[in-house]
């Protein structure tokens, strides 16, 4: 590709053509500040609205401000990026966007995690100048089984419409009103429950402000801790542990569950259970699954259905619930770890250790928000009393160890508790996207063939590519595997199956970027993907560590199915672990 | 056709439309019929003659006869002494203001005579419903010598040549414009013009569009052929309906006379054209804002480059000119280059039509040379200020432009020179103001206007805008302090330097300008707490010269908030604190003892 | 914004269908099919976006999303007479904002507003570009040029009987 050459701030620069001010200041180290941009590299995400003005910058020659975002180099091109008029720029700029931004900092949940704070902080702003003669666009506020919006704190970065629609093709969020009213809102403003959000959370995600937080479940889990009548249950998903560190500064990818465990423990759950556990169950039970339609898909068998869909994440079952709910037959029926743990602690638990369902309380610590509405679903309670009564998402736990004053850092590493913690390096990689089909290969593949499998780590599944395939040898069977993450890959693969022109045998698919470890409800990466390369290794890392890696190898899940389950997908499982799915979208009412 | 001896031709333009000009027409072909004069006679629907006050009118044609305020009940008298007798109907001709005389045709009126039609050439002339006037106009020559003789190139480099600049605002060069177009290769190309008018008090376009819609369509086919385009889109206003008629009405007849649609003319060239609607957004008047609004998008201006001629509808090339500008180009390709640039000033060519508004009293549609003055178009063409007020200011560029004031009355009126002057040529409204008018008002209407037209994807124009609105108002209110104009200034200055797209980038001219030229105007407001024009309601005082009450007492009994006391046959005393200013007191007093301080 | 809420009925919904299918169902027409649907309705009910959204294929969210950023396009009724004050510099200069506060306060409305029993509404429009007439007021497809404060209430007046 083409070099040009171009001069900022005095310095000379070599780039590709095409590439822009900001990348190419960047690649000096110089620093210009930027609000609405956001680019996940390794994922071809990016935003760039050009819209907050913030990262303007001088150009010799041209008339007024370019903004480095979007502003591509040109050879010859002389740039200044932070002279006084170009500071001024900032400053007044930002003025007018905290003009229009209340000032309830104490009280945000974003507070000390805010872009436009931290903006605020860097361009040294004190005051606003007329502040009090400013009025101020107000909205409803709408709070969602898993999602508050509060749009007086948005900033039209335009980060979370961007999300919904062009990468998860959901189409919940829409730029809405014109002018000084413009915001990113559902359709009629209504709230987020009657719209078809999937509660992925990769808006809350990337949200620059506190204008879309998660629903902070917290105070509830408190207040079941100091009740003394109650027992209370905690059970960690494997994406957890690759990333809380991070929010006690440790490096992104470092693993922190026995930390963690200890954590938990000292918050005062009486159990302190691992979601891996109900992973391998759920191998258990998708696996045979699996096996048994492809089995009778080669005999000819007409009514089995294939591709067999992973059901574990509660986002892309919301997805395909809404927008193909002509294929609601297709996924695998076993509910997801989460919803297999609440219950077998509600039942086979709860039994062993004499307590009633009523006084057991279950609460998941989750990467994810969708997992807050799937425990709400009523086919996952039993006469009112939910499977998993709360689930708070790894940035609220992080919260809460804090307001307990624990520093992670200097805590002892525990041990999961028995039965309930015991889990395979499969249950694990979990939590990253390819990790579900590659545990589920790992323990198909052993019962098929009856064979031990010669190397466990199917590096042909992972990575971050947002559409994967991979065939694997079931000795002499191929396994054509598909594997999509992000609900927009998904749709992709979808709409094949839909046509009948999917080739796949099996897919997995997972509604955020990256999987679990980039999910809604993990530490914010504030658009570094690097961040989530790193927790991805973490994941594989602790996998590496195990000394069981396959699902069927653990010995509580034996133990389990021959104390109480029976066999995988045996009437009792079915009871306890399968669900089936429900048609989402409103029909358009039509009077007669 | 054969042509009919007498035509009278009825204005269709908006204003006298809405006068009931229909009625007139109506009127006169009963009469006609009536005297079986049907074969001889034809009356015939125009587009605006420009004489919008004075509507409706009617034109006899060939005796070059203008009738103002006709009513259906003057037709009766028009045929029976005009048309039978050959006799000038008196009472319906235009009498001049100075010299009282009856003026018989248009050219004579002191408004028509420093005009030069080309854009407006067949406007009020022909009949914008029947093509066959279009042509016996001319209409086609220009593409049919185009396509039967001459390369894109070269028509590129005739329209190059004219040095004709964009009339949509920005005043890019036309042939430049198409050149770039054309270098880019692709498979497909659009053609789009530009007819989403909105600036308020412009109505350039919309009278092109009734008056001679195929002066607009033939430019887009050549505009099609230069680019190597086969297909057009009219980006045009819902609220123009009128004008979306008589488009159909002519591309359907431009189709049928296989002057557009597949192989025109048997040359081999095709081009069709469409015609999408605008749904009321200002900024839609924005390139890219217009060409994701076609693309059935909201209509959010995108960061240029690319520019539309790299990547525009559906992501080709595409070439975006204004009503006015396509105008142009026939009569350059038939005139040629040097007739049309020895038109006008050094760096701005041609003419440009103007919608003259506000305070004056010719207010229409006028098409003058670039370089004529600011004084020659107020004065002498729009028959100076209504009411025998002084002149105050001119605002050109609509929302985006500035005003100019005495000082440029003599200034030629071009591109750069109103660009010099802190205003802009922006699509050619011009509105006049006068001394009554105030100033730091008239900004915050501007800004009102911006407002609520801004699209709300730039922070600096979705925020500022509304910050700027905010000081005006608090100004206007007599709140504000001297530090404001200094902030004013600045949230001016960096809106503009740091907005997205033409319409942030412009939006604070109107208050920039003001300041620069009435800054005395703004101090009053926020040191002496007045505003000198009488207008701004809060820094009025309502109050009764005693000399002059005989204490008749109407005013306390209209006073909606009994603000007004005194005993009868007394003077009565205002309380300023009680005073909501309505006005009602002054205007029921009859002894002029109720003024304005 | 607010919309009321209404059921259509299958001959409405076939409607929208036949006016989607005349441009192909094709996503880049939304605002001609808008201008189509609401030319038929009078407004663009929630109810009607949502048929044209499983048309076109295109997310509800982002058709209320340009419903919202034209100002032609409305997702209230209009009043059996929609009243409409051009806020035009020309008619601006002229008074039209006394005209507005006028109608305001005759009929007791705001702009945006309808009146209860559906007869009139209010608007206020961008240049109709009939400078020639400031100030000027359209009510239906009528206009009246010129008017002054005093002129309303027998403007009213003529709709009395309607």
């Amino acid at each position: 590709m083409e070099t040009i050459t171009l001069t900022i701030d005095n310095k000379k620069v070599d780039v590709p053509r095409g590439t822009t001010i900001l990348k190419a200041a960047r690649q000096l180290g110089i620093d210009i500040p930027t609000l609405c941009y956001m680019e996940l590299h390794d994922m071809n995400i990016e935003n760039r609205p050009a819209g907050c003005r913030i990262c303007v910058t001088e150009v010799q020659g041209r008339r007024n401000l370019a903004p480095a975002c979007a502003t591509k180099c040109e050879d010859g091109m002389v740039v200044k990026t932070h002279t006084t008029r170009v500071l001024n720029a900032r400053r007044t700029v930002m003025e007018f966007i905290l003009s229009d931004h209340p000032k309830d900092c104490l009280i945000c949940p974003k507070s000390g995690n805010c872009e436009l704070q931290s903006m605020a902080h860097k361009l040294g702003i004190r005051e606003i100048p007329g502040a009090e003669i400013a009025a101020m666009s107000t909205y409803r506020k709408d709070t969602s089984p898993s999602i508050i919006r509060d749009l007086d704190k948005c900033i039209m970065c335009r980060r979370c419409e961007m999300m919904c629609n062009d990468v998860q093709t959901v189409g919940a969020l829409s730029a809405v009103n014109r002018g000084f009213m413009a915001a990113v809102a559902p359709a009629f403003e209504q709230n987020l429950e009657h719209s078809p959000c999937t509660y992925c959370g990769q808006c809350v995600a990337v949200c620059p402000t506190g204008a879309l937080t998660e629903v902070d479940h917290t105070p509830e889990v408190l207040r079941v801790l100091a009740d003394p009548t109650k027992t209370v249950v905690v059970q960690t998903a494997p994406a957890v542990r690759a990333a809380l560190g991070e929010e006690f500064g440790m490096k992104p990818g470092t693993l922190v569950t026995g930390k963690m465990v200890t954590a938990l423990r000292a918050l005062g759950f009486d159990y302190v259970f691992d979601t891996d556990f109900a992973a391998d169950l759920t191998i258990m039970e998708e696996g045979t699954e699996l096996l048994d339609r492809l089995n009778r898909y080669l005999k000819g068998d007409k009514t089995a259905r294939l591709p067999i869909l992973t059901s574990c994440c509660p986002g892309w079952v919301n997805f395909f619930e809404y927008y193909f709910p002509d294929l609601k037959e297709v996924p695998s029926t076993a509910k997801s770890p989460q919803q297999m743990f609440g219950a077998i602690a509600k039942s086979y638990f709860a039994e062993k250790i004499k307590v009633n369902r009523k006084d057991l309380v279950v609460v998941s610590i989750m990467p994810c928000l969708a997992k807050k509405y799937e425990c709400q679903r009523d086919e996952f309670s039993v006469d009112g009393n939910r499977d998993v009564d709360f689930s708070i998402s790894t940035r609220e736990l992080a919260a809460f160890i804090k307001q307990a004053n624990l520093d992670l850092n200097n805590l002892e590493e525990g041990e999961f508790d028995a039965p309930l913690g015991e889990s395979t390096g499969a249950g694990v990689i979990f939590g990253t996207t390819g990790g579900v089909i590659e545990a589920a290969v790992r323990t198909a593949y052993e019962i098929h063939t009856g064979k031990k499998l010669d190397r466990i780590d199917f590096t042909e599944l992972r990575g971050l590519e947002g559409v994967r395939q991979a065939a694997i040898d079931f000795d002499g069977l191929e396994v054509r595997i598909g594997i999509a993450h992000g609900l927009g890959n998904a749709r992709k693969l979808l709409n094949d199956v839909r046509e009948g022109k999917s080739q796949f045998h099996a897919i997995e698919v997972m509604a955020c970027p990256g999987g679990c470890i980039g999910g809604g409800g993990q530490p914010l990466h504030h658009g570094n993907s690097e961040i989530i390369k790193a927790r991805a290794a973490a994941i594989y890392e602790e996998d590496r560590k195990k000394p069981l890696r396959k699902s069927h190898e653990n010995p509580f899940i034996i133990k389990l199915y021959e104390e109480f389950l029976g066999k995988p997908n045996s009437e009792k499982a079915h009871h306890l672990l399968h669900t089936k799915y429900f048609e989402k979208k409103k029909k358009i009412i039509v009077k007669q | 056709m054969t042509k009919k001896k007498i035509q009278i031709i009825v204005c269709g333009g908006t204003g006298c439309s809405d006068k009931n000009s229909n009625a007139v027409a109506e009127s006169l072909t009963i009469e006609i019929e009536a005297n079986a004069l049907e074969n001889d006679v034809k009356v015939v629907r125009s587009g605006c003659f420009g004489l919008c006050n004075l509507g409706p009118v009617v034109r006899v044609m060939p005796d070059d006869v203008v009738y103002i305020g006709v009513k259906p009940s003057d037709a009766q008298e028009i045929i029976d002494e005009h048309i039978m007798k050959g006799r000038v109907v008196e009472r319906l001709l235009f009498t001049d203001a100075l010299t009282g005389k009856k003026l018989r045709s248009a050219q004579e009126m002191s408004g028509y005579r420093k005009q030069m039609r080309i854009v407006l050439r067949n406007c009020g002339i022909i009949d914008p419903e029947n093509i066959e006037e279009a042509i016996a106009h001319d209409a086609y020559e220009a593409l049919a010598r185009v396509l039967t003789t001459m390369t894109p190139d070269e028509v590129i480099k005739i329209v190059k040549d004219s040095g004709l600049r964009g009339r949509g605002g920005g005043g890019f060069p036309t042939g430049l414009k198409w050149e770039i177009a054309r270098k880019n290769k692709a498979d497909e190309k659009y053609v789009v013009c530009n007819a989403d008018e909105g600036d308020p008090g412009a109505f350039m376009d919309r009278s092109v569009l009734e008056g001679d819609p195929h002066a607009v369509l033939e430019a887009m086919a050549i505009c099609g052929y230069c680019i190597e385009a086969s297909k057009g889109l009219i980006y045009i206003r819902a609220e123009y309906p009128l004008a979306v008629a008589r488009l159909k009405t002519a591309i359907a007849q431009a189709k049928e006379y296989g002057l557009l649609g597949e192989n025109i003319m048997n040359t081999g060239f095709s081009f069709d054209i469409e015609i999408r609607y605008g749904a009321g957004a200002f900024v839609c008047g924005e390139e890219t804002a217009l060409i994701h609004s076609m693309e059935g998008l909201r209509g959010e201006p995108t960061v240029k480059p690319p520019f539309p001629a790299e990547a525009g509808f559906r992501g080709k090339p595409t070439n975006v000119n204004n009503v006015e500008t396509f105008a142009c180009i026939s009569p350059i390709i038939l005139k040629g280059a040097e007739w049309f640039s020895s038109i006008g000033t050094e760096k701005s060519k041609g003419t440009k039509v103007f919608a003259l508004a506000g305070k004056i009293n010719n207010v229409g549609l006028i098409e003058v040379p670039m370089g004529t003055t600011l004084r020659e178009v107020i004065f002498e063409i729009g028959g100076g200020i209504r009411n025998g007020k002084k002149f105050k200011a001119a605002q050109t560029g609509g929302p985006s432009g500035g005003c100019l004031t005495e000082k440029h009355l003599d200034t030629p009126i071009d591109f750069d020179n109103l660009v010099a002057a802190g205003s802009m040529m922006g699509s050619g409204g011009l509105i006049v103001m006068d001394e009554d008018d105030c100033m730091v008002s008239v900004a915050k209407f501007f800004l009102d206007f911006t407002v609520e037209e801004s699209c709300g994807k730039c922070a600096p124009c979705r925020i500022g805008n509304k910050r700027l609105h905010e000081l005006l108002e608090h100004i206007t209110k007599g709140k504000g302090v001297p530090a404001d104009l200094d902030r004013l200034r600045n949230m001016c200055l960096v809106i503009k330097d740091t907005s997205l797209c033409g319409l942030g980038q412009s939006s604070p001219n109107p208050v920039l300008s003001t300041l620069e030229n009435f800054k005395d105007e703004y101090e009053a407001h926020v040191t002496a707490k007045k505003c000198p024009a009488g207008k701004c309601r809060d820094l009025m005082e309502y109050f009764i010269i005693a000399e002059n009450c005989v204490g008749c007492t109407a005013c306390a009994r209209v006073c909606p908030v009994n603000a007004i006391t005194g005993e009868r046959k007394e003077p009565h005393v205002i309380n300023p604190e009680i005073c909501i200013k309505c006005g009602a007191c002054k205007e029921k007093c009859k002894f002029d003892a109720i003024i304005i301080k | 914004m607010s919309s009321i809420k209404i059921e259509l009925r299958q001959e409405d919904v076939s409607k929208i269908k036949e006016i989607c299918a005349s441009f192909n169902n094709d996503p880049q027409e939304l605002i001609n099919v808008l201008h189509k649907c609401q030319e038929h309705f009078g407004y663009l009910p929630a109810e009607v976006q949502e048929v044209i959204s499983t048309e076109l294929n295109v997310p509800v969210a982002k058709i209320y999303g340009v419903v919202t950023f034209y100002s032609f396009f409305t997702m209230t009724p209009r009043g059996k007479h929609p009243i409409s004050i051009c806020m035009g510099t020309a008619c601006y200069v002229r008074g039209a904002e006394k005209v507005l506060e006028e109608f305001k306060k005759e009929l007791g409305l705001q702009v945006g507003q309808t009146t209860p029993d559906g007869k009139f509404s209010l608007s206020s429009l961008r240049c109709v570009g009939a400078c020639g007439l400031a100030p000027v007021v359209m009510i239906g497809d009528k206009t009246y040029g010129r008017v002054a404060p005093d002129d309303v209430r027998n403007i009213l007046k003529e709709y009395e009987n309607y």
